[in-house]
């Protein structure tokens, strides 16, 4: 049996979870997991402007911090925080271990999943995508690509292992592949063990959001999770090929229980017989869950297929600018203030820029409908309103005019305005996603180990 | 009895691109039959169209008591896109679970028994046998 420990659902999880996943009990693997849909093409950015940057600093931060026990104990880490330079990344860590006098480790880095080169034409051999559903046709994007990335699995991450690597740091990876890995390392699991590998694919669904299994986020009865200031990160048991058990450290707060993880099961899934990776589909309509003990649940019965001819990419291309800006009303007539100021500041902008700078206006009564919009019954005497106040456009400069236009509003608008000391909202870029798949035999991943 | 449909399910939302899938899991498994014969497609999406363009599909997990909606043009371009406050769906499970239902009264009396103490207020929003005054009860 091998423990297998989440200790980062995305890149600004809690800091305090990995410490407290390596302190609080025994685990023999750590899987962090830092790379949501746009975080590559902002790390593209940044290593433009420095050859060094490029990947998930905060983990060589949070992780630095514990070379010496995870030494020690001989826990290994998988972690997708190597973003657009994972050798940058484990170099970075590496010299933490030397100033904390660890001469021995081995990090093993897996790279191969960034094909924007590839994508613009600019490297050999040229790369050319086929879209997802119903997408833009790829050459429609290609020439604003700002970043391409092919969603490797567990196989490079195994290999890092068998080669010693103590701590593995990938690119793109699938955030299952982070703990199917281990399984596939450890237990032996064949190849062609389908129904073993959607096990392991569905436990790394279940890992992937960190606290979202173990009592974060829980809509059934948050009330029930005990001592949330410590929450416990999920803890997979994986006894074999066909089941495994969820649960966390017993001294933290926390809940695990068959609907933590049904609804964690559910997270951003789409068809659920046919949940694709590169390493095997596994039918969540199949999956069998048993509530075994006090925060344990029994994973059996997950079926498998073949993994499909293609890996996906995850693309992210250059879309415009855009700007938000928020201004709070309160007591009386809140939202009919706040409504009231955001026409205002619309008819302003436009008074000043003409009607069609802008692609898309939006204006929200933050604390009435935001969230909900035309689903709730009103609520015109909400105590305090928030307007939040956006557009989207092609010129830079228009969005920041918007910008400008909120904090006169205290002096200029309805009565009641506050709460405006954020500074002026700036325009920010508009990074669109863009996902297609590209035939498996045409990407090479390469796995390397660096040793301290 | 008239209630809201997270008297009956819990669930939870999340976005890929200008898609949210919503997933609705029933509170009790003997209440999935009603959530599956409710809950069609078509309803969700009409219900969602404040909010969403659509299409929706619909995805059956009997072994969860479960149904995945995927949810199509929903979150206003999506990603870095979208100039919603909630551009990645995390409140959609919310929304589709504040729909009104009417309830039938064997299964109602098992959402009473249920929540029986522990109800948070405006999720029932019609009961008629409640209001009833029961013959003894002053007894």
């Amino acid at each position: 049996m091998i423990r297998i420990a989440s200790g980062q659902g995305y890149w600004g999880d809690w800091p305090q979870a990995p410490a407290l996943q390596v302190r609080s009990g025994p685990i023999d693997y750590l899987v962090m997991d830092y790379l949501a849909e746009v975080t590559m093409s902002i790390l593209q950015k940044q290593r433009r402007r420095d050859p060094s940057a490029g990947y998930a600093t905060d983990f060589v931060t949070d992780l630095g911090e514990l070379l010496p026990e995870i030494a020690d104990k001989a826990i290994r880490v998988i972690a997708s925080a190597g973003g657009v330079n994972p050798r940058g990344c484990a170099q970075a860590l590496l010299a933490r271990a030397r100033q904390a006098g660890l001469t021995e480790l081995k990090v093993g880095i897996v790279r191969g999943d960034d094909v924007l080169d590839r994508a613009l034409g600019r490297a050999e051999p040229a790369l050319t995508m086929t879209p997802l559903e119903a997408e833009l046709p790829f050459e429609s994007v290609r020439q604003r690509l700002t970043s391409a990335n092919v969603y490797l699995g567990a196989r490079p991450i195994v290999e890092a292992l068998r080669r010693g690597a103590q701590i593995v740091v990938t690119g793109r990876c699938t955030d299952t592949g982070l703990a199917l890995a281990p399984m596939i390392h450890a237990l032996d699991v064949a190849e062609d063990d389908w129904d073993a590998l959607a096990l392991g694919t569905v436990v790394g669904h279940v890992l992937e959001c960190g606290a979202q299994a173990s009592g974060g986020n829980f809509l059934a009865d948050w009330r029930a999770v005990a001592d949330a200031d410590r929450i416990g990160f999920p803890i997979a048991e994986v006894h074999d090929g066909g089941r495994a058990v969820i649960t966390k450290h017993a001294g933290l707060g926390g809940l695990v229980s068959a609907a933590t993880i049904k609804e964690q099961l559910l997270y951003e899934i789409g068809d659920p017989r046919c949940y694709v990776t590169p390493d095997g589909i596994a039918d969540f309509t199949t999956i069998r869950l048993r509530e075994i003990g006090p925060d344990r649940v029994e994973i059996t019965d997950v079926r498998g297929r073949p993994a499909p001819p293609t890996l996906k990419v995850s693309c992210v291309y250059e879309a415009g600018w855009k700007v938000s800006g928020q201004i709070t009303y309160c007591w009386p007539e809140a939202r009919a203030r706040a409504q009231a100021a955001g026409q205002l500041i619309r008819k302003r902008v436009e008074n000043l820029l003409g009607v069609d700078r802008f692609q898309e206006w939006l204006i929200e009564c933050v604390g009435a409908d935001a969230c909900h919009d035309g689903l709730v019954e009103r609520r015109d005497e909400a105590e305090e309103v928030t307007l939040r106040v956006s557009a989207r456009s092609n010129d830079r400069a228009a969005c920041d005019a918007l910008g400008r236009e909120l904090a006169p509003m205290v002096l200029t608008g309805p009565p009641g305005a506050t709460g405006f000391a954020g500074g002026r909202p700036r325009a920010s870029e508009v990074m669109a996603y863009w996902s297609g798949l590209v035939p498996r035999e045409a990407i090479t991943p390469e796995v390397e180990i660096l040793e301290a | 009895m008239l209630g809201r449909l997270i008297l009956l399910a819990h669930g939870r939302s999340g976005d890929k691109g200008d898609t949210c899938n919503i997933g609705v899991i029933a509170r009790r498994e003997e209440w999935y039959p009603f959530l599956a014969e409710t809950l069609t497609a078509g309803r969700v999406a009409a219900y969602l169209s404040p909010l969403a363009e659509g299409p929706v599909e619909r995805y059956e997990l009997p072994n969860l008591a479960a149904l995945n909606f995927v949810v199509h043009r929903a979150l206003g371009g999506g990603g870095s896109v979208s100039l919603r406050l909630d551009a990645q769906g995390k409140t959609y499970a919310q929304a589709l679970l504040r729909m009104a239902l009417e309830i039938p009264e064997p299964l109602a009396r098992g959402v009473r028994r249920h929540w029986a103490g522990r109800l948070p207020p405006g999720l029932i929003l019609k009961d008629v046998a409640r209001r009833t005054p029961r013959q003894g009860a002053r007894r």
